[in-house]
């Protein structure tokens, strides 16, 4: 009779205790992020179909922000600055990626490593550096003016330090898609005397099409959500990003912030959107028969194109040792002699030495926290064999941070937390709502690498593990995650050196016992102090680059002491 | 399968992939200390039957009885079995020792105990010396056996092997055949192989589960397999088969065009369209005597040199228009001297022939 009914009912497994004891894991990490993530946003969407009082009135405030002529015309600054710095930066980033891809340059890893630089700085930086080259006492004023243009502080700064800082990240995105070329191709094409320009036009572009529109994407939302640059250079030069915090910080207006913060959400969930099509559409372009492209010397186009990276890779170096040699400066510019007076000043007189500590502790924190919880959250993602619909979940929030701008996830923590019948308020202007905030500001990136690194695994480690009776998390700690230690050093790095650099998000967090070092710059450009912010902007990049170069030695430690067994005996 | 409860008892079992029929209502009981081999086409659910018994997919619905325990809705890792994949799925950043170990640790036992099962199951495999190395530096075939050794560290009741050999080259895969094999007789232990090869299954198993589409098409030892196919599918994919249209023209005779053969195993009506099964080497060249009934003349279409046999081509008189492959030694051809276009007599094994409606 059992039989009978056990045929006819559709079976289901009996969930073991270490299964059940994942998903209980699983379903924890979802609250958390629905609790950092959804709810937050959720309250900025909320707020911006509220009144004052908290009554939904639908969308009289999008009128309103409309009807408010200044607010308009910052909308339409941000995008026309946004298209011209994406206009700017993508076919230069797209030549610097063609060189160090398909030329036969020399130096090519020097060219590189810096070009991706100004990733280690905040993007304040930038913006310091071109007060000191063009402000209104800078080196090369006359030659700006002579130029026809008045002066760097508006449009003009904006564009220059947002095109230095956005270049690295089109060009990674661009190095990727140009290697991903088919040699058989341009052998094909050569075998029928296709010539280079054809070539160019029929294999390069096309092949690098999607890379191309996905650094376009990246490069206008970068640009458009920052923050830090227009702060500093800006002038009397409105954007969107600045109208956020002067709203809400200045005049507590939370309505028309949050309506800014949803003009601001859109262009970044449209880059989503189209990056996902575009990643899918990329790894299926190369088939596992492809051949790599090697390319040939040719002394003309090698020369030339050695010559375009060089005066990049110069102006870039120009930008930094700028901010570097004007942190070392006595008295811009009457009195250029060597002086640690800046670093005192920014370090110990206005405790930026404490906010320093502060952003090394949030660095430390988040590396660690970070890397924990997106490890764990794509390993139960991964390896878990029920509750599919738990699996999903957790997979389609961790993508959803690379879709919100610092920005606005600040401006969402503040709407959610603060609210005072909040249970979780307690949070507010702690240090830990500002390492949640940022572990889920980074966490998509993290996710993706710990992902890819998984679905290297054999899918039957688990299995095997079952059948011997060893519980999944024995098999977790003894084989994948040995095996998945590069992954997870680079996931770290990559969340301690975005906690150190990070501005948009915390700026709207943090309290006068968690001040971090990447706010002190404002703080002291604020209150003119250009030269001890160039200071403290020069020790974040130090910082930044003395850790890299540890998290190498670390990645070398770790190679040797994990990944021997990859080596033939 | 005399005597006493099967081991193992599946019931009804049906699996559904959305609207796809996976598995249909598989009733198959296995004995204890059989070797049963899973057979059929890729895709014909002998993977996912194998994965339901480990308990690595759910049913949809059925039972599954091992040992007189319901195991039906028990998870992975409250059944009974070691389970080896095609992949080995070996630990590749533990040693072989700790990859055979690796289910002795967790059970608490003495760490000189372990590592004296270690070293026993390693010589069972033949790889005493490969403690030390990682399985990187290992071949396919030792890091298979080294599978092996880890699957049974444990003395499970059952053990399962999902196409085991495949990903291996033909030599060793032949040679870890009888290894494997050897090793069943030794231990004792109920075991199930999945495998889309014939020879792996005909030479392996006590008993072939032949599967298509979903379901059982026959269970039988590798002999009634092979002689006596219960379907035309079985006949068509275990080993080579000429299949020919006929007609049932009385009892035990069968028409093949202007042939007719007698003493065919037939119990279709006179009259019935049929399909004849007739194996290569049921077509004999000698030895022929006078008497000797369902003989005909052929001439030889096309010779293939396979070694010490020949696959040969012919065209039988009378039935000219469906050519018959036999086999015939390379000894037999040259004393004969036949080659292409020579004539010769053949004689037909009729009691071999299957028959099934057409």
């Amino acid at each position: 009779m059992a039989a009978v009914l056990g045929a006819r009912a559709v079976a289901r497994q009996r969930v073991h205790w270490t299964d059940r004891a994942g998903e209980l894991m699983l379903a924890a990490l979802a609250a958390a992020l629905a609790a950092f993530l959804v709810a937050p946003l959720a309250a900025i969407l909320l707020q911006s179909i509220e009144d004052a009082r908290g009554r939904v009135i639908g969308l009289d405030n999008y009128f309103a922000y409309f009807e408010t002529p200044a607010l308009a015309h910052s909308l339409w600054n941000s995008v026309w600055v946004s298209l011209l710095v994406t206009a700017l930066v993508v076919p230069a980033a797209f030549a610097f990626a063609y060189g160090l891809t398909r030329s036969c340059m020399p130096l090519k890893g020097v060219f590189r490593t810096v070009a991706l630089t100004p990733l280690l700085a905040p993007s304040l930086l930038a913006a310091i550096s071109f007060i000191y080259w063009f402000g209104n006492q800078g080196v090369l004023k006359e030659w700006m003016q002579a130029l026809g243009i008045e002066q760097i502080y508006g449009a003009p700064g904006i564009v220059l330090a947002q095109a230095f800082s956005v270049f690295p990240h089109a060009l990674m995105i661009l190095i990727t898609a140009l290697s991903l070329a088919d040699a058989r191709l341009y052998e094909a094409a050569d075998a029928l005397g296709t010539g280079d320009a054809r070539k160019f036009f029929t294999i390069t572009l096309p092949g690098a099409k999607y890379g191309l529109a996905s650094a376009a994407m990246v490069s206008f939302t970068l640009v458009i959500t920052d923050f830090g640059i227009p702060k500093v250079i800006g002038g009397n030069f409105n954007v969107l990003a600045t109208d956020v915090f002067k709203l809400v910080i200045g005049q507590q207006d939370f309505q028309k912030g949050a309506v800014v913060a949803v003009f601001l959400l859109a262009p970044a969930l449209l880059t989503f959107v189209v990056d996902r099509m575009v990643q899918r559409k990329q790894t299926s372009m190369l088939s596992a028969r492809a051949v790599p492209y090697a390319p040939r010397a040719s002394r003309g186009f090698d020369a030339a194109i050695t010559a375009y990276c060089s005066v990049v890779v110069l102006l870039m170096l120009a930008v930094f040792g700028m901010a570097v040699y004007a942190s070392f400066v006595k008295f811009w510019p009457y009195d250029l002699s060597f002086s640690l007076r800046h670093y005192v000043l920014g370090l110990v007189d206005n405790e930026a030495g404490t906010a320093f500590g502060n952003s090394l502790k949030l660095a430390f924190a988040t590396a660690l926290a970070g890397t924990a919880t997106v490890f764990a959250g794509a390993y139960l993602t991964e390896k878990l064999r029920g509750a599919a619909w738990l699996r999903a979940t957790v997979q389609f929030l961790g993508l959803l941070p690379m879709a919100v701008p610092g920005l606005v996830l600040g401006l969402g923590y503040i709407f959610f937390f603060n609210a005072p019948d909040n249970p979780l308020n307690f949070l507010y202007h702690s240090m830990a709502i500002l390492v949640a905030c940022t572990v889920v500001h980074f966490y998509t990136t993290g996710q993706l690498t710990a992902v890819t690194a998984l679905k290297a695994l054999d899918a039957e480690f688990e299995s095997v593990s079952a059948s011997l009776k060893v519980p999944f998390w024995k098999t977790a700690w003894r084989v994948t995650l040995p095996i998945c230690t590069p992954a997870l050093v680079d996931i770290s790095r990559y969340f301690f050196i975005n906690a150190m650099t990070t501005i948009s998000a915390v700026v709207f967090l943090y309290s006068p016992d968690t001040r971090l070092a990447s706010i002190a710059i404002l703080n002291l450009d604020e209150a003119g102090e250009p030269g001890a912010a160039a200071a403290v902007a020069v020790l974040i990049a130090a910082t930044s680059l003395v850790v890299c170069i540890l998290y190498l030695g670390l990645g070398w430690l770790v190679e040797r002491r994990t990944q021997t067994w990859r080596k033939p005996a | 399968m005399a005597g006493g409860a099967p081991f193992l008892r599946l019931e009804g079992i049906r699996k559904d992939f959305g609207s796809f029929n996976a598995l249909r209502d598989i009733r198959l009981e296995v004995a204890r200390g059989e070797f049963v081999c899973f057979l059929g086409p890729s895709g014909c659910g002998k993977t996912t039957l194998l994965r339901i018994i480990a308990g690595l997919e759910t049913q949809s619905a059925g039972t599954l009885h091992q040992d007189g325990r319901d195991i039906s809705r028990l998870p992975p890792a409250e059944r009974d079995y070691g389970i080896v994949f095609q992949s080995y799925a070996l630990f590749p950043n533990l040693t072989t020792y700790d990859n055979v170990a690796y289910g002795l640790v967790n059970r608490r036992a003495g760490r000189e105990a372990i590592a004296a099962r270690v070293a026993e199951l390693l010589r069972l495999v033949g790889l005493p010396e490969a403690g030390a190395k990682y399985p990187a530096q290992l071949s396919g075939g030792q890091q298979q056996r080294v599978a092996l050794a880890r699957a049974l560290a444990t003395s499970p009741g059952l053990l399962l092997l999902d196409e085991p050999l495949s990903a291996l080259d033909a030599i060793v895969r032949v040679h870890l055949r009888s290894e494997v094999r050897a090793l069943h007789q030794r231990l004792g232990v109920t075991t199930i192989m999945v495998t889309h090869d014939q020879e792996e299954a005909l030479s392996m198993a006590d008993r072939i589960v032949v599967m298509d589409h979903g379901a059982i098409d026959q269970v039988g030892s590798p002999l009634e397999i092979y002689r006596e196919p219960a379907t035309p599918f079985v006949a068509d994919f275990v080993g080579k088969v000429n299949m020919l249209a006929a007609t049932v023209r009385g009892p035990g005779r069968v028409q093949v065009a202007g042939q007719t053969f007698t003493g065919v195993a037939v119990d279709k009506a006179a009259g019935r369209s049929v399909r004849a099964y007739l194996r290569p080497e049921d077509i004999v060249a000698r030895p022929i005597a006078e008497s000797d009934a369902n003989v005909f003349e052929a001439t030889i279409e096309k010779i293939e040199f396979l070694g010490s046999y020949c696959l040969v081509r012919v065209r039988a008189a009378g039935m000219e228009e469906q050519p018959l492959t036999v086999y015939l030694s390379l000894n037999f051809l040259s004393e004969q001297g036949l080659a292409q276009g020579s004539r010769l007599r053949l004689r037909v094994l009729a009691e071999r022939m299957r028959v099934f409606e057409a």
